[in-house]
């Protein structure tokens, strides 16, 4: 799915890493611990979280993962933009629930990993 | 190579610091791209453990031409049952380190995955030492 689709479907906003929206993602994982996303072997794959924290881009860094969808209008810290773009990292934020975000992207066409 | 590290209890806001900057390193020295994501996960878990269930420690890495052996000894509580901690879910995060993201039982069973070699001394009120070791090839 390219991301510049994904995120006008979540009502979504490009906060950084703005240059990846035409990039694309084929699978999702969405929680809000970070050792479950630490098991994902692949890289290719959009974290779908409420967790608005250092820790979460710390995951992606670790993960070689490049996006974020940030969902229920969590704010991003300075910290966190900084930390983003340092590892160009592409963050969304959504005003939708968790839920709501993986639900319409399921039924788009975005795989779960599991 | 010798790296070496402090890491504070309790500090979420630097925690990670060292993993990344060791990939940093892992990555300058063109180390496959596969093998330095098992190296910064594994580290990544146990720099975080140190954070969420100790009060200080020290990771050191030595990095050679064929991989990395990874030291990381803190002062804190110690592991009561080690077999029970690497149970898959098992975990005693508090409410605050949940609230950071951590906390899912998954850290020390991932680092198990990830590392060649993988060793927990421990002993209980006086500290942990994980042994991690990865071959590059
Ligand atoms: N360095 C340590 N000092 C003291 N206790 C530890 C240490 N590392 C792990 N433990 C104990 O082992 C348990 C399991 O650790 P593990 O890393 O698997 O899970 P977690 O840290 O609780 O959650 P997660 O890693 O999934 O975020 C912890 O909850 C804690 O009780
Ligand atoms: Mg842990």
């Amino acid at each position: 799915m390219n991301l510049g689709d994904l995120c006008n479907l979540v009502e979504g906003t490009a906060v950084c890493g703005t240059g990846r929206l035409g990039d694309s993602v084929e699978y999702a994982f969405a929680s809000d611990l970070m050792s479950d996303v630490l098991t994902i072997k692949s890289t290719d794959f959009i974290l779908i979280t409420g967790l608005a924290n250092i820790q979460s881009l710390r995951t992606l860094e670790m993960s070689d993962a490049s996006y974020m969808l940030l969902c229920r209008g969590k704010e991003v810290t300075p910290e966190m933009l900084e930390l983003a773009e340092e590892n160009d990292i592409l963050i969304i934020t959504s005003p939708y629930s968790l839920f709501r975000c993986a639900g319409i992207l399921f039924s788009a066409g975005l795989k779960p990993l599991y | 190579m010798n790296l070496e590290y402090k890491v504070e209890g309790g500090d979420f806001t630097s925690a990670g610091l060292a993993s990344s900057q060791i990939k940093k390193i892992l990555k300058q020295l063109n180390v496959d791209p596969a093998v330095i994501k098992r190296v910064v996960i594994a580290l990544y878990e146990a720099e975080v453990n140190i954070v969420a269930h100790a009060y200080r420690g020290v990771i050191k890495a030595q990095i050679d031409g064929g991989g990395i052996n990874l030291t990381l000894e803190d002062e804190g509580p110690g592991i009561p049952d080690v077999e029970m901690a690497m149970t898959p879910g098992f975990s005693t995060a508090s409410k605050a380190v949940r609230e950071m993201g951590f906390g899912a039982g998954m850290g020390l069973p991932n680092i198990s995955e990830n590392a060649d070699d993988f060793k927990i001394d421990t002993i209980v009120g006086q500290g942990t030492t994980l042994r991690i070791g990865i071959k590059f090839r």
